[in-house]
């Protein structure tokens, strides 16, 4: 089973798209374009501060608002190892699924980890926390598969019979 | 078992892609399933066409599943206000050019306004859009949803997609709305009721006397708004106001499209339209709701009357009413923005646009700018706008300092002629 150590940033309720990638942005030529902007209505230093493998934990309906496939691309792009929240909204779920992003729900972690402290995340099983194990249930099978094949087009390419892309 | 509105309506579907397919699937879909729906029309709007493109040559699919299917629509950068928006409509037209897509909007108006006045939904449908607030073609009765350009390349190639079949939330509403109370009100009660997540994953149902005797131009800013509580689709059964709109008869299937009286609702939530009264969500979230009365005298710098939610014919002719022979405050802007080109006609044509532009509003082309933040009528920090869009997240119409409180057309209205919110 794939275990990871994370350094953890701490997000509230009802993080929108809005915040995680504000409109303004959306035109620019390239996903790498956009990634410093992300959460800049909220904290404008967070996209500069992030570092590899880094994990996002976060309250309620994180992603909630536009259908926007940029919000969990931008994540991805500044390589956040996983984001963790209480519940995700559905678009954003869908989309960050179909770019092979690792969505994580649990209920009780947000209150008890802060910012900058290191978790130990086991997938599918749970996640460790100060001394505490935090159980994580598992994804519908056909969710497990296009994130294994690295996302939606990795998936339609195999349909296809093309080799995956790199 | 009986089947709730989004169960019969994939049913429906399942079995007519049965039929084109020979793929069997579910007899009877019920909540929680996980089926694979044909889809009968999706809709691409400018800011992600260049992401749609991208991702469908990569998956290597040699052909658009149904051009005739697709609908492209340029309306969240039009006109371009930035030099990167033009690249958007380059991109929109060679992919159109190159599968054989004819139904490109170019300077037509709002998507979803131009998805439902165009008649390229109807009852029964299901449909996909690259917008959150696809949802809003439940109005007539169509299972349509907000996904991102990924899924929606997946749709281009194979003309079908996996849905989990929605729980559904019954929402009841008998009786006579109150003067001066609009259905923008009891979506934004309704959103305050549920909290901003209260129907993750969930199918809205409307029913009830107020919801049959409503318009569908009112329904449809219902349906828009459902996603702001997380909801999947929001559903009207459709009826003759339906048909009228759709200018189409309602077949024998069509008028079975409804919930059955027994079948199961994970919640429901009954209203007397007599309770309601004007309510406006406040900054910075979609569901803190409060009555009117209880946020006047707030002091306004501009007011926004338009978007997917707010900017059709009735809407503009309500805030008409309120502002007929009068001037607004002299310290705010009005701005108007009709959801197409053919109800800025209407309303022209009427006399509507004199009768705001003489009380004092500047009227602009239809589009999304305004409601995204992305072009015209930027606000900045310290600033306050009453506007009829769907949407008061931080940071979405200016600054992250700008406060955005959601309204009716009315209370929109009233907000302007005094330059401080005032119940109607």
């Amino acid at each position: 089973m794939e275990t990871f150590k994370s350094k953890v940033w701490v997000l509230g309720d009802d993080i929108d798209t809005d915040i995680i990638i504000p409109t303004d942005y959306l035109a620019l030529k390239t996903i790498g374009d956009m990634k410093k902007y992300a959460f800049s209505p909220l904290r404008p230093e967070l996209a500069g501060q992030i570092q590899p493998g880094d994990v996002i934990v976060a309250g309620k309906n994180f992603g909630c608002g536009s259908s926007r496939e940029q919000a969990p691309e931008i994540i991805k792009a500044l390589q956040v190892r996983c984001v963790i929240a209480k519940s995700f909204a559905r678009i954003f779920f869908r989309n960050a699924i179909n770019n092979g992003l690792l969505l994580i729900e649990t209920p009780d972690l947000t209150e008890q980890v802060e910012e900058g402290q290191e978790i130990e995340v086991c997938v599918n099983h749970c996640i460790k926390c100060n001394g505490k194990e935090y159980p994580i249930a598992s994804l519908p099978q056909n969710l497990v598969d296009i994130i294994q094949a690295g996302g939606l087009v990795q998936a339609m390419r195999k349909r296809n019979g093309l080799e995956p892309l790199e | 078992m009986g089947q709730t509105l989004i169960e019969k309506l994939v049913t429906r579907n399942i079995q007519r892609h049965e039929e084109q397919t020979g793929i069997h699937s579910v007899t009877a879909a019920k909540a929680g399933d996980i089926v694979t729906v044909s889809v009968d029309r999706v809709m691409i709007h400018d800011i992600f066409i260049p992401f749609v493109a991208e991702k469908f040559e990569e998956m290597g699919f040699p052909k658009i599943w149904n051009p005739d299917k697709v609908v492209l629509i340029y309306d969240h950068l039009v006109p371009a206000s930035q030099q990167d928006d033009v690249r958007h409509f380059k991109i929109g037209d060679a992919f159109a050019a190159k599968y054989g897509m004819k139904n490109v909007h170019r300077s037509d108006g709002i998507c979803h306004q131009l998805m439902t006045e165009a008649g390229y939904v109807k009852p029964g449908d299901v449909v996909f859009g690259t917008d959150s607030h696809t949802t809003t073609y439940g109005c007539v009765g169509a299972f349509s949803s907000g996904i991102g350009y990924t899924e929606m390349a997946s749709i281009l190639g194979t003309g079908s997609m996996w849905i989990k079949v929605p729980e559904t939330i019954q929402v009841k509403i008998e009786g006579v709305l109150p003067a001066q109370v609009t259905s923008k009100d009891i979506i934004l009660t309704l959103i305050g009721d549920l909290g901003a997540d209260g129907a993750t994953y969930k199918a809205l149902e409307f029913s009830g006397s107020t919801i049959e005797n409503m318009t569908v131009a009112s329904r449809m800013t219902m349906s828009n708004m459902a996603v702001e509580a997380g909801a999947k689709c929001a559903l009207f059964t459709p009826d003759e106001k339906t048909a009228d709109y759709c200018q189409i008869s309602l077949t024998e299937q069509e008028t079975a499209l409804k919930g059955d009286t027994d079948a199961t609702y994970c919640q429901t939530i009954t209203y007397k339209a007599e309770d309601f009264v004007p309510v406006m969500a406040c900054p910075s979230q979609v569901d803190l709701i409060k009555p009117v009365s209880q946020l006047a005298g707030t002091k306004i710098d501009q007011v926004f009357i338009g978007s997917c939610t707010n900017g059709r014919y009735e809407d503009l002719e309500a805030a008409a009413q309120v502002l007929q022979g009068k001037t607004i405050s002299p310290f705010v802007k009005l701005i108007v923005t009709p959801a197409s080109r053919q109800i800025f006609t209407e309303a022209a044509q009427s006399g509507i646009i004199k009768t705001l532009t003489a009380a004092g509003a500047i009227v602009t082309h239809p589009g999304c700018g305004l409601c995204c933040g992305r072009a015209g009528g930027i606000l900045s920090d310290g600033e306050r706008v009453v506007a009829t869009n769907n949407r008061n997240f931080l940071g979405r119409m200016g600054t992250s300092k700008v406060e955005i409180y959601l309204a009716s057309p009315v209370s929109a209205a009233m907000a302007a002629l005094k330059g401080e919110i005032t119940p109607p």
